[in-house]
């Protein structure tokens, strides 16, 4: 370890949070491997080094490239996504297949994720440079998130049109998109956070903007029904809309547009159930999911089988390893916080849902500390995309809210997604440290 | 933007407890009657086996009749027997895939730790992750008796069975059965194994699954006389009674008679004593007795012995199944005085099995006091704190000690001078009564004994049957093929 790495207070704490994220994701390895075999896995020697290696090397890289970074950050998301592999360890592809044959896949993922958090640091050495290609980030965002529709290029997965084909390589663009699009709606929201936010246009006890600066509002909420309606992913759209009506809100501190934004979502909601049999479907398995004579049927077993493994995991779990979370259909994506509530119960999915509150809390606090709009408005809307995709899942999971699939972020199988996220770290931390070279001018003066 | 900034964190933290309060609720609040969900039988199911069920003791709280063995590769526990088919009748088996029987049914809740007064311990395996673990329960079974027990039994060419008991505590010290099985087979996690074992053990003619000391029914022949003599002395009449001796009994309502085995005369004159009746097990005396004494005062006795009226209405409280003896309600002898006398020498309407006869002996031992037949003495948790006891309990008088003493001397010269002589153990006084029942036109009969010992001072009450007739065929006697049988259990029984 670099001396650099240790000698200040956050270098320090980055450490010692780093150092716990990497003792309790091997541990988590090695116990599932005890759990289900009643032996420390072999393959634990592949995947802790990398474990250890590689958040190690990424706490030493954002001590060089990012000093000022904020150092709960990257210790919580690793935590997250060594937990998430722990548990992908042990769980099979589909229903009947072997425990652990994703692992080695999400261990890719992982490392590539990795790497792109430097990589993001190194080429985004100032966050602000981003804000010079507002609308070319945009039309990238908007692409990715629409790709999926060509034809030839799109493929369906249970039920959406999430996925792109390209050879051997499937991938859904949608999750890099989604990092784009937020890219894009801090530098445009940034510029024009004051036209927005003087209302001329009176609707009721509303003021509004002038229609002509609503043109936004309108193309986000087509984009999001576009989304609903011709790749039909319900839990994506939701997440997209609500992402942006927050960062318009927060950059304009008008009310009214939340409210607007609140009746847009009833009205894409009230279109989607009316629309689409799939959409009913769900509010139906939401509302029915225990009942004994609807669980055997197509599309309920799901949650019902979610809540049985949530139950039966009570307080402190079955410990990993052993526990029935195969039963689950989809467990290892949509359903691995399931996963969690039946191996370490209550206690577990408690400390797994205060991981992301400390990580929320932390994106904010970059916010609040960041000197620019830009900066502001891009930890706002990066820590949001996290925060609610992570409440859309884990309250569908838990009958909270109706179920859409989306991935638990950090923690859930998925290449994509956990590429994406780690980009949205890699950028979370550049805001919270500020410019590279800035920075480390300070700090010779100082 | 900032105080925007702080609401949203405020917001996103209100979403974040929402979902605190619903993970709560499903894994704690309502977590029970989520997972009770009919839907989740698998779960259900297997949660069972990850229950480090409790194990099953002999009387010498060392010899394991059942215990829980880990089976390597998955967290299950699988069920193992040691000493295989031995204890069947009394630990009965523990199957995944069909149930359980006897102890592992009737002590379920404290075998799997589901029972109340295990919360403390289970409540730290919950907290502590480690697999639940069940309680042990101690029983009565004396391991030297049952392997004695067995042994005499196991080369019965139609089977046979053997119920032993401590009169005066009633625990059951032996309960054997020809044919058994070996409850292993149904305790594997293998299920294809399973199902075949659990074919093969229906498919057996022989229904190796019921126990022949305590599930099924027998005529209990002459042993049943023991019975008839009680109702003789609690309503007046003593063992010195005289009763005619006629060579055959003359019957009401048909122009049948009732005729001694073999059809002689019994010896002694025209008129006998009633000792002297039950020592050489004279028929027609003991049936021209049920009719003397009526089917009031008959099914009384009988059922202040533990005989229930018909098969399916026993009030015995036993801690395994067990399938009391029959002595019909008076009501059915009406118009029917011929069954009466068929039934007071152990024919026609009554029924019966070792243990119940064992039952008898015991009562008569114990000056009178029929004693609860205790299987289990006390259930321990993990740590083997008792955390359950269960002491003797009386359960009828169903005679006085007065006729106890009388019916002891009776069958103590059952043995010394009577047909039960090859019961006799140097050294030690044996009472006991003979039996030999017809049960099927064609078939051998069945041979009993039934005895205790010693008799001033009893501690072992035994009931033998021998099914059909054993090797020695039609002219079996419970003398000859039984009493050896008692002979060796009781031997047994006084060595511990």
């Amino acid at each position: 370890m670099s001396r650099a790495a240790t000698t200040s207070p956050r270098g320090r704490t980055g450490l010692g949070l780093t150092l716990t994220a990497i003792v309790a994701s091997v541990s988590a390895i090695a116990m599932v491997g005890l759990g289900l075999r009643d032996r420390v896995p072999q393959n634990l020697s592949i995947y802790g080094p990398l474990i250890v290696v590689g958040f190690a090397a990424v706490h030493v890289a954002i001590r060089k490239v990012a000093r000022n970074a904020d150092p709960v950050l990257f210790p919580t998301a690793a935590l997250l996504s060594g937990l998430g592999l722990a548990m992908i360890f042990r769980l099979p592809a589909r229903m009947g297949g072997r425990p652990g044959e994703l692992a080695f896949e999400q261990a890719t993922w992982l490392g590539l994720g990795l790497a792109l958090v430097v990589a993001t640091l190194i080429v985004i050495r100032d966050h602000r440079r981003l804000d010079a290609y507002t609308y070319t980030l945009g039309l990238g965002g908007l692409v990715l998130l629409l790709l999926p529709i060509v034809p030839g290029l799109g493929k369906s997965v249970n039920g959406a049109r999430l996925w792109v084909e390209l050879g051997p390589l499937s991938f859904q663009p949608a999750e890099l998109g989604k990092v784009l699009i937020v890219v894009f709606l801090a530098s445009y929201l940034s510029a024009k956070r004051e036209l927005l936010q003087f209302g001329t246009l009176k609707v009721g006890p509303l003021r509004l903007p002038h229609p002509k600066h609503l043109g936004p509002l309108g193309v986000a909420w087509g984009a999001s029904l576009a989304v609903l309606f011709l790749e039909r992913d319900m839990g994506a759209s939701l997440l997209y809309f609500a992402i942006f009506v927050v960062m318009l809100w927060v950059a304009t501190g008008r009310a009214g547009y939340l409210v607007l934004g609140l009746v847009l979502f009833a009205a894409g909601a009230w279109l989607g159930y009316q629309a689409f049999e799939h959409v009913q479907t769900r509010i139906d398995v939401w509302l029915q999911a225990l009942d004994p004579e609807k669980v055997p049927l197509q599309g309920y077993g799901q949650l019902a089988q979610g809540q049985f493994a949530m139950a039966t995991g009570g307080l402190v779990g079955s410990g990993l390893g052993r526990g029935l979370p195969d039963l689950i259909p989809f467990v290892a994506t949509d359903f691995i916080f399931a996963a969690f509530g039946e191996e370490l119960g209550l206690l577990g999915t408690t400390g797994l849902l205060l991981v992301y509150l400390v990580l929320i809390g932390r994106g904010l606090r970059a916010a609040i500390e960041a000197q620019d709009d830009f900066g502001k408005l891009l930890a706002v809307g990066l820590t949001a995309a996290v925060g609610l995709q992570a409440f859309v899942i884990a309250g569908g999971v838990t009958r909270l809210i109706p179920l859409t699939g989306v991935t638990l972020p950090f923690v859930s199988y998925g290449g994509s997604s956990l590429v994406s996220n780690f980009i949205i770290l890699g950028l979370l931390i550049r805001v919270s440290a500020g410019p590279w070279a800035q920075r480390r001018k300070a700090t010779t003066d100082g | 933007m900032d105080r925007q900034i702080r609401r949203l964190g405020l917001g996103l933290l209100f979403l974040f407890l929402l979902l605190l309060g619903q993970v709560n609720y499903v894994q704690f609040i309502a977590a029970e009657e989520i997972a009770d969900n009919p839907a989740n039988a698998y779960r259900q199911l297997v949660a069972e086996y990850v229950v480090d069920r409790g194990d099953m003791l002999a009387k010498d709280g060392t010899t394991v009749l059942a215990m829980s063995k880990r089976s390597p590769g998955a967290f299950v526990f699988e069920r193992r027997y040691p000493h295989g088919p031995l204890y069947a009748g009394i630990t009965g088996y523990y199957s995944l895939y069909y149930g359980r029987t006897e102890l592992e049914q009737t002590f379920d809740d404290y075998l799997s730790g589901d029972a109340a007064e295990l919360l403390p311990t289970t409540f730290a395996d919950l907290v502590l992750g480690r697999p639940k673990q069940g309680a042990s329960i101690v029983t009565t079974i004396d391991p030297l008796v049952q392997q004695v027990a067995t042994d005499q039994i196991a080369d019965l060419p139609e089977g046979g069975a053997v119920a032993a008991i401590d009169p005066e505590s009633g625990d059951i010290i032996a309960l054997a059965s020809n044919p058994t099985f070996d409850p292993n087979r149904l305790a594997t996690l293998d299920p294809k194994a399973v199902r075949e074992a659990w074919d093969e053990l229906n498919a057996d003619p022989e229904n190796p699954l019921l126990s022949r000391a305590n599930d099924e029914l027998y005529p209990p022949g002459s042993t049943f006389k023991i019975v008839t003599a009680s109702a003789a002395l609690e309503n007046g009449f003593g063992p010195d009674s005289l009763w005619p001796n006629p060579h055959e009994l003359d019957l009401p309502l048909t122009t049948h008679g009732l005729s001694n085995f073999g059809s002689k005369t019994c010896p002694g004159g025209s008129r006998i004593s009633l000792a002297y009746a039950l020592q050489i097990s004279c028929n027609v005396v003991f049936g021209g007795i049920g009719l003397e004494l009526g089917a009031d005062k008959m099914a009384a006795q009988a059922h202040a012995y533990g005989f229930a009226p018909d098969a399916a209405s026993g009030d015995v409280d036993a801690d395994i199944p067990f399938q009391e003896g029959v002595f019909p309600d008076p009501a059915s002898f009406v118009q029917r005085e011929p069954a009466l006398a068929f039934s007071a020498i152990g024919q026609q309407d009554v029924a019966a099995n070792p243990l119940q006869l064992a039952l008898v002996a015991g009562a008569i031992a114990n000056d009178g006091i029929l004693m609860r037949p205790r299987l289990v003495t006390e259930v321990r948790d993990p740590q083997g704190r008792v955390v359950r006891a269960f002491p003797p309990e009386e359960a009828t008088r169903p005679i006085d000690e007065r006729s106890a003493a009388r019916l002891t001397d009776m069958m103590v010269s059952v043995v010394e001078d009577g047909t039960g002589w090859r019961a006799a153990v140097p050294g030690t006084t044996v009472a006991g009564k003979t039996g030999t029942a017809q049960h099927r036109k064609g078939a051998k009969p069945h041979a009993w004994f039934v005895a205790f010992a010693p008799a001033e001072n009893p501690e072992v009450a035994v009931a033998v049957l021998v099914l059909d007739g054993g090797s020695l065929g039609d002219d079996a006697t419970g003398g000859e093929l039984a009493a050896p049988i008692a002979k060796a259990v009781i031997e047994a029984g006084l060595e511990t």
